[in-house]
């Protein structure tokens, strides 16, 4: 069994496709690509794909990661990305493949956040917006409210900053541990913009050391 | 060619940018999926809009339209395209944005193409096409429009009566589409190179047969208002529209579009037999689908191994309209499980018949007993059995039954049909005590783990059936034998689904309907009937005020017995079948005489003598119509 993990951009083509279907998205590229997926046992086998952590609907990513498990031991890097290369659909780019230890943690125990860059699509006034990220980060707390269940967004922003220029942009670092995962969208919502008005990439994922 | 937008898929792209991050299911609007097809615009002669009247999720498995997008992508003067109907929130997002309906596959507008081919599998879908050419801004009605506008055209089986939707599509293609759609094309590409007007394109399409343009031919009633005929207004075209017959199944689609999102059916569909020799009394299919033709053993596995490789999908349909009377099942469930079937593919063998041995083809197959198990009885009385002339034993399906349960599998479907001709209440008691006869079996060979379900559908006497003569049931009568079904179906493990009566009789009268059904259409799309198919979206007040404002009563369609000379809304149209055959056939199920396979004994339906100079060009085995000389038949 070999443990092979894929660094990739999800792009335009895969934008609207969500975290549940990417499973299948690998499934079926992984198939097409006539590589030996390994099943997990028991009634209901399912391949062995591991994502590193959601990434909301309608954003795009230079830096996803998913780990998939194969069967064949002679699998190698190279005949992997070979034979993957053409089996992708459009919307996602590799960037690099690495073989990692099958016992190895959980992709998604590592992550620990990540940095999202967020393009306005409306002008908006550069003052008023440093304003207001000051306002954000001098917050003790942000309580906020999704899926009538309120919590707190400040400690889940590390850290906020304008990007001056046209079009306007924020770069902020967000906590993406598992169970505890700041939204790009409620950012925009506290910050009083609107979550739609922007083009959103995330664009780092910084994983915790194993 | 003037009339391309060439910046419109990019101001539509946009718009798109702000409109998809707030609408469910976003990925439905994209494009973009793994196998679609995306040439250049100005490399290609003809573009084409492939359409299905409904969301994405239905429309993207529907077999027909990836046919089509596969054979015309192929061909390197043409572009293929698809568009789907967006849900109630983007249709809200696109008009008030004033975004026209787009292509997946490059965003240009629906309008900017030169063919938009329209599939109408059923009648549900009837207002949906209104709302599909609104949202293109394509004129509604066929003679608003002119040679700057796409070709209308639309297949499909709800089109064997293509009249209720006369006034809206340019020309029909009835029958198998898989040759005349390039005919079509042809011709669409020889007129725009004329430079002639619309009408004469409308006249060039209706000499390719199998092709009806409504517009040539008008309808003259009687006067007390039933149908005199529906008759040639220009000499130069067919009194009769045959459909069209493929003599041989061409090379099945094997580059399925393999969707990013979820849909209803993600697997690879092969057809491995078309029409059915059965002769179900009430099935529309079996009577238009003749004759019946199958894929070799072999080419089906090859078909599977390929479009398994192309799409990576999971699951495979092995599609029919009755798997059990292929002529090699064994032969080709021994080989799909050997060369197909890893582990982890699931493949799917519906209408299977009621006999023990299914159980086992299906135990090869699958190799493990998944999910249900399903069966379609119709009827529970031998005489009701007769008169549909759908022959089974109660005895073999407790069989079968306890053979299911006994080898594993949890759960048994069951189709019923409800408002069957001369059906009694003591016909429908009779489905609730064979229901209940299968559960005691079931609890007997696995106890209360053993689950039924129920479908009950009710009847509707289809154009071009044995029982086109026949009314419908009474509304009364439908209610009374659901609400008894309901009282006698309550039992631990036994689930019961029934089609609201309502939702049946709207389909009764678009599936009888004559062209007047034209107006009674717009008029409830105008009422906000759309989505007719979706039960939570069923506007049944929107079609009965439109019916009253069109001054016509939806009973002359449905609930009205007719005289064996009754010309019907689709007396032009053919499906190769005969009206005299139909009619015997009726008769038939009067006397409450069976008829038998006809693979085993020919009953003269007449697709053989219509189609005798194509079966001459044919290998004797092409066709499962017994027989030597197809002109006696």
């Amino acid at each position: 069994m070999k443990r092979i993990r894929i660094h990739y951009a999800k792009t335009e083509g895969l934008r609207y496709t969500s975290n549940l279907d990417m499973q299948k998205v690998w499934e079926r590229a992984l198939r097409r690509a006539g590589l030996p997926l390994y099943y997990s046992q028991g009634f209901h086998p399912q391949p062995r794909i591991q994502q590193a952590c959601p990434l909301p609907l309608g954003l795009l990513s230079r830096c996803e990661i998913v780990d998939v498990w194969l069967e064949d031991d002679t699998c190698t890097l190279e005949s992997t990305l070979k034979a993957l290369q053409p089996a992708l659909p459009t919307g996602i780019e590799l960037l690099k493949l690495e073989e990692i230890d099958p016992a190895a943690p959980a992709l998604q125990k590592l992550a620990g956040s990540a940095d999202y860059d967020i393009t306005l699509l409306d002008p908006f006034p550069v003052d008023e917006l440093e304003r207001r990220t000051a306002a954000l980060l001098g917050a003790e707390a942000l309580i906020r409210e999704r899926r009538g269940k309120n919590y707190d967004l400040r400690p889940l922003v590390e850290d906020l900053a304008v990007v001056p220029g046209e079009p306007l942009r924020l770069s902020a670092r967000l906590s993406v541990r598992d169970g505890a995962t700041g939204r790009p969208d409620e950012l925009l919502a506290a910050l009083g913009l609107d979550p739609f008005g922007a083009r959103i990439v995330r664009v780092r994922l910084i994983l915790a050391e194993a | 060619m003037t009339k391309r937008l060439s910046e419109s898929a990019e101001i539509i792209q946009e718009k798109l940018e702000r409109i998809l991050p707030t609408v469910t299911k976003p990925g439905r609007y994209t494009g973009g999926e793994y196998n679609q097809v995306v040439k250049d615009w100005q490399a290609v002669q003809t573009r084409v809009a492939l359409a299905f009247p409904d969301i994405y999720d239905l429309g993207l498995p529907n077999l027909g339209l990836a046919i089509f997008y596969e054979a015309l992508n192929d061909r390197p003067d043409v572009l293929a395209e698809r568009v789907y109907l967006p849900w109630l929130d983007m249709e809200a997002a696109l008009r008030s944005a004033g975004v026209p309906l787009y292509s997946l596959e490059t965003h240009h507008a629906i309008a900017d193409f030169d063919i938009l081919g329209i599939t109408l599998p059923y009648e549900t879908l009837y207002t949906n096409t209104l709302n599909l050419l609104d949202l293109a801004g394509i004129p509604l009605l066929s003679k608003e429009r002119t040679a700057q506008h796409p070709l209308v055209i639309a297949g499909g089986h709800a089109c064997y009566n293509p009249e209720p939707m006369a006034d809206y599509i340019d020309a029909f293609a009835i029958g198998d589409g898989e040759e005349v759609f390039h005919d079509i094309v042809n011709v669409q590409q020889a007129w725009a190179k004329s430079g002639a007007d619309r009408a004469a394109l409308l006249r060039a399409l209706a000499q390719i047969p199998g092709v009806y343009v409504p517009a040539l031919y008008a309808p003259r009633y009687c006067a007390d208002g039933t149908l005199a005929g529906v008759e040639p207004i220009e000499a130069s075209v067919p009194r009769q529209v045959l459909k069209r017959v493929v003599g041989q199944l061409p090379p099945a689609p094997t580059r399925f579009i393999v969707p990013s999102i979820d849909v209803v059916h993600n697997r690879v569909s092969v057809e491995i037999m078309r029409g059915c020799t059965r002769g179900c009394r009430f099935c529309h299919a079996g009577m238009v689908n003749r004759p019946v033709r199958e894929r070799s053993v072999a080419e089906v596995v090859q078909t599977i191994q390929t479009a398994v490789k192309q799409t990576g999908f999971e699951e495979i349909a092995l599609l029919s309209l009755s798997s059990s009377d292929y002529s090699r099942i064994v032969e080709l469930v021994e080989q799909v499980r050997e060369k197909v079937t890893g582990p982890h593919l699931t493949v799917s063998l519906p209408s299977l018949r009621i006999e023990s041995f299914s159980v086992e083809l299906m135990e090869r197959l699958r190799g493990g007993r998944q999910g249900s198990f399903t069966l379609a009885p119709e009827a529970a009385t031998d005489r009701m059995r007769n008169t549909i002339n759908k022959p089974i034993q109660d005895q073999q399906l407790l069989e079968t039954a306890a053979e299911l349960y006994g080898r594993g599998w949890p759960t048994l479907k069951l189709y019923f049909m409800i408002g069957h001709p001369s059906e009694t209440l003591e016909d429908v008691q009779a489905i609730a005590d064979l229901c209940l006869e299968v559960m005691a079996v079931g609890r007997k060979a696995i106890g209360r783990r053993a689950s039924l379900h129920v479908g009950v559908s009710t009847f509707v006497p289809k154009p071009h059936t044995p029982f086109q003569w026949v009314a419908c049931d009474a509304p009364e009568m439908i209610e009374a034998k659901i609400q008894l079904l309901r009282r006698a179906l309550r039992s631990p493990g036994l689930k019961m689904n029934w089609t609201d009566p309502r939702e049946t009789l709207l389909e009764a009268w678009l599936s009888r309907g004559d062209r007047r059904l034209g107006e009674v259409i717009w008029r409830a799309w105008q009422h906000g009937a759309k989505f007719d198919a979706w039960q939570d979206q069923f506007n049944f007040e929107a079609w009965q005020t439109a019916f009253e404002e069109s001054g016509l009563n939806p009973a002359d369609y449905t609930h009205r017995d007719r005289a064996e000379d009754e010309v019907f809304a689709w007396d032009h149209i053919s499906p190769g079948v005969s009206k005299a055959y139909l009619l015997d056939e009726y008769h038939a199920s009067l006397e409450g005489r069976l008829t038998g396979d006809c693979r085993e004994q020919c009953y003269a339906c007449g697709i053989l003598p219509q189609f005798a100079a194509m079966r001459r060009q044919l290998p004797k085995s092409a066709w499962f119509c017994p027989g030597g000389d197809p002109a006696k038949a």
